[in-house]
């Protein structure tokens, strides 16, 4: 079954506004954050609208409609990734779902799994957007733990020639990336994967820009934690989540301490309650999970693999035209099998801010700059790129849109 | 084209042809900025020569933050630090604006063509970048002239 964008509008409102003047919008920004559709407006409104007490507390109607709505989503996130329900933790977003690992495996104690100190090493990529670099690059410096990575080679993939000299023996942590943020890559990860866990280490895998697009199943990934954000996957702002194994979740001491996360307390101790309530200490974003809720049921009824191969259909058209524009240059693999919809390019010499200052004239809005990966940008001598990234209500008219956009910011900055 | 009111060619030709581009020699101070949403760089060399600025930059960015350099550098070279100091509140004052001023051409000169800038909330810190490494050099430059009239 193949997908109709054109119908998929409907459901977003955004669509129906006009941009600078009487431009349609053409929304390439998804990677940065996705449009949201009616569903999961209404899903987050109807919670405050009907059911809003806070969860897990009272036992008044409310407060039991609120907690049945808030673990349904859990519910639903579990499906979607292939996860046991008490193996998914809401957070506020997927940087916080990767900065709670990160300071709970700080708060292990000696002889923990998780206590890192100067024996004990870290890996990470050159491709890691920032929230998956520095939380790993800090604890290192907090601990004292080794910091290694994978590089990234000209072609924009991770040189894997040598996994096992770059995962050793100390390895505790792998960090990674699924899918690139600037480059699109999809990073093979069965090699990683087995040589990590042969020498005792946990992988971290981001998936903010691989779960929102393709179907995912955690335990055929083989990988021991993931994270994502709501917002990226038509969801509301303020809610991300962090998938993990239990017996390791069990391991984990807690980040945020407070309410709800306690199984008992005295003034000078306290014991924690059962996962997934140990990692979140407070009143959590009820009305964001249900509506992400929301969104990963609107998702499924596409179907995942639909709008992988919508995506993947118009990742080529763009592809292909860019490349047939003189002084474009696309940064990571043309090759569809090894990417996903985020294509970063420059065009000729013209700064990317002007360019995308250009096609926002045109009611064309992509990303401009470094895209929060600044090691990666150095790597390839760039300050910054356009990025362009597709999502489900994209269609061919917003590909040659965004060619012709291109077409016509190089004659506006070159020729005059 | 809407466009046009922010790109004014007075602004593409700085672009294109820059002018005190390249750092010269003489610098009794050294100011680096960064734009860390953008990864626009910018460097200024600021000298005071009998009491006047000679100023050079360098630098990688957008036609706004490079015209924009360009254009300040051309402004404020030969003036006093107090002179120049009016004139960079004033510009200042002008990004602020929310396109609400057209800007004052006897102060600004060709640089009131980046009044449309101040319409465009997420230009403004191109257009800005220059002006507020000169502002950083301006102040070490005192700093510096201070301590050795001490000595």
């Amino acid at each position: 079954m193949s997908l109709n964008a054109a119908i998929i509008r409907k459901d977003f409102p955004i669509f129906e506004r006009l941009i600078r003047g009487e431009n349609r919008l053409v929304y390439l920004d998804s990677g940065a954050t996705s449009q949201k559709p009616n569903a999961v407006i209404d899903a987050e409104a109807d919670f405050y609208r009907q059911s809003n007490a806070a969860v897990h507390r009272g036992a008044h109607q409310l407060a039991e409609e609120a907690t049945e709505a808030y673990e349904g989503a859990r519910l639903i996130v579990a499906n979607f990734l292939g996860a046991r329900e008490d193996e998914i933790i809401f957070t506020k977003s997927a940087t916080e779902s990767l900065n709670l690992l990160a300071y709970a495996m700080g708060n292990s104690l000696k002889g923990d799994r998780f206590h890192l100190g100067a024996d004990d090493r870290i890996v990470v990529t050159e491709m890691e957007h920032h929230a998956n670099l520095l939380p790993w690059q800090q604890l290192s410096k907090r601990t004292g733990a080794k910091l290694s990575w994978f590089n990234v080679g000209p072609d924009g993939r991770l040189d894997l020639s040598d996994v096992d000299s770059i995962i050793q023996e100390d390895t505790k942590v792998v960090a990674l990336t699924h899918q690139s943020n600037v480059l699109g890559t999809i990073n093979p990860l069965d090699a990683i994967v087995a040589r990590a866990h042969q020498v005792g280490a946990v992988v971290i895998l981001d998936a903010c820009q691989s779960v929102p697009h393709m179907s995912i199943d955690v335990e055929a990934l083989g990988v021991d934690f993931l994270a994502f954000s709501g917002h990226k996957s038509v969801g509301p702002t303020g809610v991300g989540v962090l998938w993990g194994r239990s017996e390791l979740l069990n391991e984990l001491p807690p980040f945020l301490f407070g309410g709800s996360m306690v199984s008992s307390a005295s003034m000078t101790d306290a014991t924690w309650a059962p996962v997934p309530r140990k990692f979140e200490a407070g009143v959590p974003n009820m009305a964001q999970a249900v509506g992400l809720g929301a969104a990963l049921e609107y998702l499924e009824n596409i179907g995942l693999e639909n709008i992988h191969a919508h995506e993947i259909a118009l990742t080529g058209r763009l592809i292909e035209g860019l490349l047939e524009i003189e002084g474009v240059k696309i940064f990571g693999p043309t090759d569809l099998k090894m990417r996903g919809g985020v294509v970063a390019f420059t065009v000729s010499d013209i700064h990317p801010h002007d360019v995308g200052q250009y096609l926002d004239s045109l009611g064309i809005a992509v990303r401009t700059g470094h895209h929060c990966a600044w090691p990666l940008n150095k790597k390839f001598g760039i300050n910054a790129t356009v990025r362009a990234s597709i999502y489900l209500y994209n269609d061919e008219a917003d590909i040659d849109a965004l060619i012709e956009g291109v077409r016509g910011a190089k004659k506006y900055f070159g020729d005059r | 084209m809407q466009l046009d009111n922010l790109y004014q060619e007075v602004i593409l030709d700085h672009y294109k042809r820059p002018e005190h581009k390249g750092l010269s020699h003489l610098s009794d101070v050294q100011v680096h900025h960064v734009n860390p949403s953008c990864g626009d760089e910018l460097t200024v060399n600021l000298s005071l020569v009998d009491g006047t600025i000679v100023l050079s930059w360098d630098g990688v960015g957008c036609s706004i933050s490079m015209a924009s350099a360009s254009m300040m550098a051309g402004l404020l070279t030969g003036k006093s630090l107090q002179q120049a100091g009016e004139v960079v509140d004033a510009f200042i004052s002008l990004m602020q604006s929310k396109g609400t001023q057209s800007g004052d051409e006897e102060v600004l000169e060709d640089a009131v063509a980046f009044a449309g800038v101040s319409k465009y909330p997420a230009r403004i810190k191109c257009a800005l970048l220059g002006w507020m490494a000169f502002k950083d050099a301006a102040v070490q430059v005192q700093g510096k002239k201070s301590l050795g009239s001490e000595s």
